[in-house]
């Protein structure tokens, strides 16, 4: 099976849509004769040509407003925005049109759109280049948000994501872009949206996460092996829906949780998680539920010793797992 | 005295029988007579919200009339009754939907009157948010245009929407890619209170449309034959594949925003006066009856069947139930069941 990082899985996804479904048109900043700014798009515009591979003006809500009307007339439209630092001036798009479309209309309007950008921090993109927003669209009823991990999962859940009837927001670890990679399958396959995936199976406690902060609980789990804690790394997979049976399942097998984001901690994610298991799941608790997030902060400053104190390293999610492991 | 129509041509030469002429004078009367309802069962308290298509009667009909129905789309905003009604939409569903009804077919109920929605005529639903369907209008114009089908996108606004960000999004996409859009602005010169020479440096919305190597064009949007002889126009240009137009149709509005406004804080005083002789409705009956082919007897009666119409569907929307608790759920995605204890 051939090897590939996250970017060639993504460039792979729309590759075969495009290639099985002529609806499917790609519209975004550079996406074009560049390839995109991340080669994401690199040789569709060749392939596929100027009507399906679309270089757009620098307006990130014409974008996705354009998209929009584009799903609402029997296209697939999948949009990228070129960094999800620049998603907000679509906001009000995604939040008051594509987001309640199908709710406002009584499900006489619908939009198969998917908005695709590079998010999180740990490359040196300063402020406004590292942004996580997940939680923000999260918070989006009628929107889902999907952000993957691995090479594999790309290219299922994004293909998943241009079938869904529904707008997705794909969230790409950029982090992830060129480090990650894994087998990739061939053939045109799916992962639906909502699943979470249990990426390392443990005993002890549950680490619970999604994106390119998987990486670092896997490490952090190996590191916590080699002290006797048995953890778990549970990853989302897509953070709107949340696949609340397999938390539950995870935690009842566990008792212990630590839920890791690089998102801020303050209104983030994991906040919601916590919230979940308290209400359901607190007789199955053996310790308090400890978030591993970003700061409350504005964003990622561009120093890498700055940036390095912002995101959740592998030991500080080590300590602590060590802390929870200790109850 | 309602000013004359001012057409450059003949109607028969613009291409409307008489019978278009009568079309298009029921469509008026019954979107201001529904209008009309709305308000008086506002203040019955039967509503909580009225906003208004009075006035723009013959710039949302005279241009609703160029299209086509259920092949053209239509991206209304809230005044557009006449553009609904024109399509199609009927009395019965403005009314469903102001009461807010689970028959709406807007939406079960879920959005606030006027937000015309018709899947099958091609009206798409609008949110309240003042702009958003101009890019949706450019879009719905790429798809058409990528699968090979004549069909123009038709996104209205009033003037203050020109200055949100989706009109420059929406249109300057349009002109690039030379799109079959038409951007019709419904200017009655007031953003509820703030009037134009506070939203633009400019004396038509019109002009707004040399940034985007488009024509923009005025019209006087209460001459519904005026109105429809240059939709036409840029219909054919679009259908041609010369791409958008932005018509800058000039309306007044004689009622205050909404429901909810009080006009007297802020219009000058004696402003309403200069709105003599611009009622787009009372301009085409003296036209009509100019013609030849219309008498007082025959609109007497055809206003009493408007009448009518429109009392028998306020009176069957209120009699329809409400929507069901469980109706909160449905409808947020494809897949979307409500709980089971609701």
């Amino acid at each position: 099976m051939a090897v590939l990082n996250v970017l060639q899985a993504v460039n792979q996804a729309l590759d075969q849509e495009m290639a099985r479904d002529e609806r499917v048109i790609l519209m975004g900043e550079d996406i074009g004769k560049k390839g995109g700014v991340f080669r994401t798009t690199v040789g569709l515009h060749l392939k596929y040509g100027d009507a399906r591979v679309i270089d757009t003006p620098l307006n990130e809500l014409g974008i996705v407003g354009v998209a929009i009307g584009v799903s609402l007339h029997g296209l697939r439209p999948v949009a990228e925005i070129q960094f999800a630092d620049y998603i907000h001036p679509a906001m009000d798009q995604i939040v008051n049109e594509a987001g309640k479309m199908r709710y406002r209309s009584g499900g006489e309007f619908w939009c198969p759109l998917v908005v695709r950008a590079p998010y999180g921090g740990g490359i040196h993109g300063g402020l406004y280049h590292s942004q996580s927003v997940e939680a923000i669209y999260a918070h989006i009823p009628g929107v889902k948000v999907v952000v993957p991990s691995t090479p594999y999962d790309t290219k299922g859940l994004l293909i998943s994501a241009i079938r869904d009837d529904d707008p997705v927001i794909f969230l790409e670890p950029k982090w992830a872009y060129r480090r990650i990679r894994g087998e990739v399958p061939e053939e045109l396959y799916t992962i639906p949206i909502g699943q979470a995936e249990v990426k390392r199976a443990g005993d002890n406690l549950t680490l619970i996460t999604y994106g390119a902060m998987v990486h670092r609980c896997l490490e952090a789990a190996e590191r916590l092996a080699g002290e006797g804690v048995s953890a778990e790394v549970l990853d989302l997979r897509s953070v709107s829906p949340i696949d609340w049976p397999a938390v539950a399942k995870s935690v009842e097998k566990t008792s212990k949780v630590v839920i890791v984001h690089e998102d801020q901690k303050f209104g983030g994610i994991g906040a919601e998680v916590a919230a979940f298991i308290s209400e359901e799941l607190f007789e199955n608790l053996d310790g308090p539920i400890i978030r591993v997030a970003g700061p409350f902060v504005p964003a990622m400053p561009y120093n890498q010793a700055l940036e390095e104190t912002y995101l959740p390293s592998v030991e500080k999610i080590v300590a602590a797992a060590r802390r929870l492991a200790g109850y | 005295m309602a000013l004359p129509i001012e057409s450059t041509k003949p109607v028969s030469e613009i291409g409307l029988t008489n019978d278009d002429l009568l079309n298009m004078y029921r469509y008026m009367l019954l979107a201001r007579t529904v209008d009309e309802r709305m308000w008086i069962m506002n203040r019955q308290g039967k509503g909580a919200f009225a906003i208004s298509c009075q006035g723009h009667e013959a710039a949302q009909v005279g241009s609703a009339y160029a299209l086509r129905a259920g092949v053209d789309w239509a991206c209304p905003y809230y005044r557009d009754a006449g553009v609904a009604i024109t399509f199609g939409v009927t009395v019965r569903d403005i009314m469903l939907a102001f009461c807010g009804k689970a028959e709406d077919p807007f939406g079960g109920g879920r959005q606030l009157p006027n937000h015309y929605s018709n899947r099958k005529l091609r009206v798409l639903s609008g949110s309240s948010s003042v702009g958003t369907q101009i890019p949706h209008a450019a879009g719905i114009a790429l798809a058409a245009k990528f699968k090979g089908e004549k069909l123009v996108a038709v996104a209205y606004f009033g003037e203050g929407a020109t200055s949100t960000g989706d009109f420059h999004a929406g249109v300057n996409f349009a002109a690039v890619h030379k799109l079959p859009v038409i951007f019709v602005c419904e200017n009655n010169g007031w953003a509820i209170s703030v009037p134009t020479d506070k939203q633009m440096s400019l004396t038509s919305v019109a002009e707004r449309a040399l940034g985007y190597g488009i024509p923009g064009v005025v019209v006087d949007g209460v001459d519904i034959v005026a109105v429809y002889e240059t939709m036409k126009a840029a219909v054919e240009r679009a259908l041609a594949g010369e791409g958008p137009t932005l018509i800058d149709a000039q309306v007044y509005r004689p009622l205050p925003h909404s429901s909810d406004d009080d006009d007297s804080m802020y219009l000058p005083a004696g402003f309403k006066a200069t709105f003599e002789g611009r009622d787009p409705i009372e301009r085409f009956r003296a036209f009509l009856i100019g013609q030849g082919d219309w008498d007082e007897k025959q609109d007497s009666a055809l206003r009493r069947r408007v009448q009518e119409e429109v009392k028998e569907a306020a009176a069957y929307a209120e009699s329809r139930p409400d929507p069901e608790p469980a109706d909160l759920w449905t409808h947020v995605y494809a897949d979307s069941v409500p709980p089971t204890e609701v």
